[in-house]
């Protein structure tokens, strides 16, 4: 039951991302290119995102667990980190190189040909290496 | 195109109702990176069915609406190291961060997260940093 919730949700999440045209590069770069051609539509799609969510949220409060059980995520952390801020950084900086986040490298893998392949695969390898790379991070911060 | 807009807000929709569903339902905040990050990395692997029952949705879904569309292209560049490159930025940089655009943009801002507040505004500035960087002076995008 709760794989097949799962799945309803990845589907829509799935289907809005393909809808909205988030799979395409070009409307991603193009949101970011403020000195060239602005496309919004990202805004469009950012705001129609969150009155769903902003609802659901509302809803969770007054709920004490999930419909399906198990308990609700805790309450958002309230402490802003380097690691926050570097990967947000990181992120995106490849954002803009590819047009690709991951939710859309995960919708578009059907239909966009090799290149998005290319990119999911170098994704998940950097998915892989990010543990490590984010021990060493902590070390470094606390040795500054 | 002039009903772009449209599409985005149509489209936006529904990936809220995604993660309406996600966190009503199963409990659990519909964040991309984390979801696909804990199976590459082994940390949701103890239960794994309902992560690997999402990103089964998000890949199949598209495949069903698919031909109900024309003309769906996604402007990919064909530069391998490009696309190597970015990748890698997006996938450490995601789990560095602890989210991406669902995690931190959607599902945090709309819970008032300073934390999702702080990480979209990061990276917004710095895909647009990049892009004037890549695209107007490098000229590599």
């Amino acid at each position: 039951m709760r794989a097949l919730f799962a799945f309803v949700a990845g589907g829509l999440f799935g289907a809005g991302l393909f809808i909205s045209g988030m799979t395409d590069t070009a409307k991603v770069q193009g949101w970011l290119d403020v000195f060239g051609t602005w496309d919004p539509t990202l805004a469009f799609v950012m705001g129609g995102a969150m009155i769903p969510m902003a609802i659901a949220w509302t809803l969770r409060q007054r709920r004490d667990t999930p419909v399906l059980g198990g308990t609700f995520p805790p309450p958002a952390p309230r402490e802003i980190d380097r690691k926050l801020i570097a990967g947000s950084v990181m992120f995106g900086a490849g954002w803009g190189l590819a047009g690709l986040c991951p939710g859309p490298s995960l919708a578009s893998l059907s239909y966009g040909g090799v290149g998005h392949w290319v990119f999911f695969a170098a994704m998940l390898a950097g998915m892989a290496i990010a543990p490590r790379l984010s021990l060493r991070l902590d070390r470094f911060v606390r040795a500054t | 195109m002039q009903m772009d807009w449209v599409f985005g807000l149509a489209g936006g929709l529904l990936i809220g109702l995604g993660g309406a569903v996600f966190l009503l339902a199963n409990g659990k905040i519909m964040g991309a990176s984390g979801i696909i990050g804990g199976l590459v990395d082994g940390s949701s692997r103890k239960n794994w069915q309902e992560p690997a029952a999402f990103l089964a949705g998000v890949v199949l879904l598209p495949i069903l609406i698919f031909p109900l569309f024309s003309n769906v292209d996604t402007h990919i560049t064909t530069n391998w190291a490009v696309l190597i490159s970015a990748g890698l930025l997006v996938g450490v940089g995601t789990r560095i961060a602890n989210g991406c655009t669902s995690g931190h943009g959607v599902c945090g801002m709309s819970r008032l997260a300073p934390r999702g507040f702080v990480a979209t505004i990061a990276y917004i500035v710095a895909g647009g940093v990049g892009m004037y960087v890549f695209r107007h002076i490098l000229g590599i995008i």
